[in-house]
């Protein structure tokens, strides 16, 4: 029956990949003649979610599930989803809902196909798009099973706005035992996250030395954007490994991406080519940035970057 | 304690992505296959639990016999010994309920795979395996212990990470931190050597079926020249990412 999606949250709030999930399911549930339904957990207003196409939403409200953990998050979006008579089942590329979707999929006997990047070409046989070869590739996959799993990638599909409204009930699963319990989190609550960031600033060893990211911080400050490194950069030690992206590291798949010293090896283009806009300014012409690029710069980081501060702050003020 | 580490075998990172007969195959000529890059991370892992805690370590792939050579690496790199289960790979959960039942009956306390491969990206194989063993799951592992049967782990969070307690049966998703680049052992003469003696099992199949099928591939479109902005102009720069890639 209905399409169910699970709309992630964090300290009570919809990620943006939750908006974008619901209007993917949206647009499954078009395609199949049937409703949304979301499943949420621990999330303070759900009206939102109309916006994006939901008809109808199962709360989850248990201090149990405060800390995330894939087991009874998995299990309990897998009870909804057998509440709800659901043959499709949407989740994000969060973290979280990348851990907990190969465990749901087997809790609902379901095939599952992740990086999901447009919406099914054909529902009989269901037939879904998805990146492979480290974005160097699309593959055209059908699930066959009765029921499905799709996770979505993040910055592909999109957010597609309904003026819908979203009836509104709770719901009570049963909590299996978690198995892995939180002991800390250690995440840096001021910053903007390589996971949710529109733009993301990235640098290379073009930078010469720990000491000089002052100015890829502002940069990024000003533009609202996380910060994030090359591979060589946190292998040094000159930046924490979390910032590492490219192949090894994290995925970025942001609306703007800019490469500063950064030369392009080719792990590191598979890591962020899933941004849309990538821009790169590096001293040497012969970088096969410049060859993966939208926009680039040849020049000097230490000249180029503070004038780009300065500008940006200027067109800032200018459209604030 | 008894490891079970997930190889899968993939195309080097610098490998042409083409694909034959009517961009249904993937086409592997000239192409050189390597241990998945996560999944290296996760038997150097082994390898220390091997030496500091006396773990007995196998490594597993789903393949055909081509994928062996990948296998005797990790045998040179110094797993005990390798098992092939003797049948194309066709997706992640035929993969993953393969080598489910190799860590039934084989009655293994950790399995350490990859968070995902390089080739499919599926990142679905470990979360499964720990799924249909009843094992506890931990993925994007940047760290793990383990003491007697309770270990602790980190993971990799969006803007962060958690340390978490558990205990084994375990899976985890590995990934860079778990060692680190410095850390990863490039095979010796020696290894080599010994990597000929060391067991290589072929299991046959139980033919599990998959759940998905693989219909066709697509390569992106080609990407338009990068349009070059001089240095003195950053004014330009602004007004393109604005009027025309409308990013800022």
């Amino acid at each position: 029956m209905s399409v169910l999606v699970y709309t992630e949250s964090e300290q009570g709030k919809f990620k943006k990949t939750a908006f974008e999930a619901a209007s993917y399911a949206k647009a499954v549930a078009d395609q199949m003649g049937t409703t949304v339904t979301a499943v949420t957990i621990n999330a303070n207003d759900t009206s939102e979610l109309g916006n994006y196409g939901v008809d109808k939403v199962l709360n989850i409200n248990n201090g149990d599930l405060n800390t995330f953990n894939a087991n009874s998050y998995a299990s309990s979006i897998e009870q909804a989803a057998k509440q709800e008579g659901s043959d499709v089942v949407i989740v994000s590329s969060s973290a979280d809902s990348k851990y907990l979707a190969p465990i749901l999929a087997i809790g609902l006997d379901a095939g599952f196909a992740s990086n999901v990047v447009e919406a099914p070409s054909s529902t009989a046989p269901f037939t879904i798009k998805r990146t492979a070869f480290t974005n160097k590739a699309f593959n055209m996959t059908t699930i066959d099973t009765a029921v499905k799993v799709i996770g979505v990638s993040k910055n592909a599909f999109g957010l597609v706005e309904s003026n819908g409204s979203a009836t509104s009930e709770d719901f009570s699963p049963a909590i299996p035992a978690a198995g892995v319990a939180v002991e800390s989190i250690d995440r840096a609550t001021d910053k903007v996250t390589i996971a949710d960031a529109e733009i993301v600033v990235s640098a290379g060893r073009g930078l010469k030395g720990p000491e000089n990211w002052g100015m890829i911080e502002e940069l990024a400050d000003v533009l609202g954007a996380a910060t994030a490194c090359s591979k060589p950069v946190s292998d040094l030690g000159w930046r924490p490994h979390g910032e590492h992206v490219g192949q090894t590291g994290k995925p970025v798949a942001s609306n703007l991406y800019i490469a500063i010293g950064i030369s392009g090896a080719i792990q590191h283009l598979a890591g962020i080519n899933a941004s849309k806009v990538k821009v790169v300014i590096n001293t040497d012409p012969e970088a096969p940035f410049f060859k993966a690029a939208d926009y680039g710069i040849v020049g000097d980081a230490f000249e180029v970057v503070p004038t780009l501060i300065e500008k940006l702050k200027a067109f800032k003020a200018q459209n604030a | 304690m008894k490891i079970l580490v997930c190889i899968s075998h993939v195309p080097d990172t610098t490998s042409k992505i083409n694909f034959t007969e009517n961009d249904t195959k993937f086409d592997t000529n000239g192409v050189q296959f390597v241990i998945n890059p996560n999944d290296e991370f996760g038997l150097t892992r082994a390898m220390w639990f091997k030496e500091k805690q006396a773990a007995n370590v196998t490594v597993i792939n789903v393949g055909g016999p081509e994928t062996e050579p990948t296998l005797r690496k990790a045998l040179a790199i110094g797993a005990d010994a390798a098992i092939r289960v003797n049948t194309e790979a066709k997706d992640g959960f035929q993969v993953a309920k393969e080598i489910a039942n190799v860590v039934k009956d084989g009655g293994y306390d950790l399995v350490i795979a990859g968070r995902e491969s390089i080739d499919y990206n599926g990142g679905m194989v470990p979360g499964m395996i720990a799924a249909l063993t009843n094992a506890n799951f931990v993925t994007n592992c940047i760290s793990l212990d383990v003491d007697g049967t309770s270990a602790t782990a980190m993971r990799e969070i969006d803007g962060g990470k958690e340390t978490v307690s558990t205990s084994l049966p375990l899976v985890i998703g590995g990934q860079k931190g778990l060692v680190e680049e410095s850390d990863l052992r490039i095979p010796n003469m020696r290894g080599i050597m010994m990597a000929r003696q060391k067991p290589l099992s072929v299991v046959e199949p139980t033919n599990a079926a998959a759940e998905t099928s693989s219909v066709k591939f697509e390569k992106p479109a080609p990407k338009g020249a990068v349009t070059l902005v001089d240095a003195d102009n950053i004014d330009e720069l602004i007004n393109l990412l604005h009027n025309e890639a409308k990013v800022i």
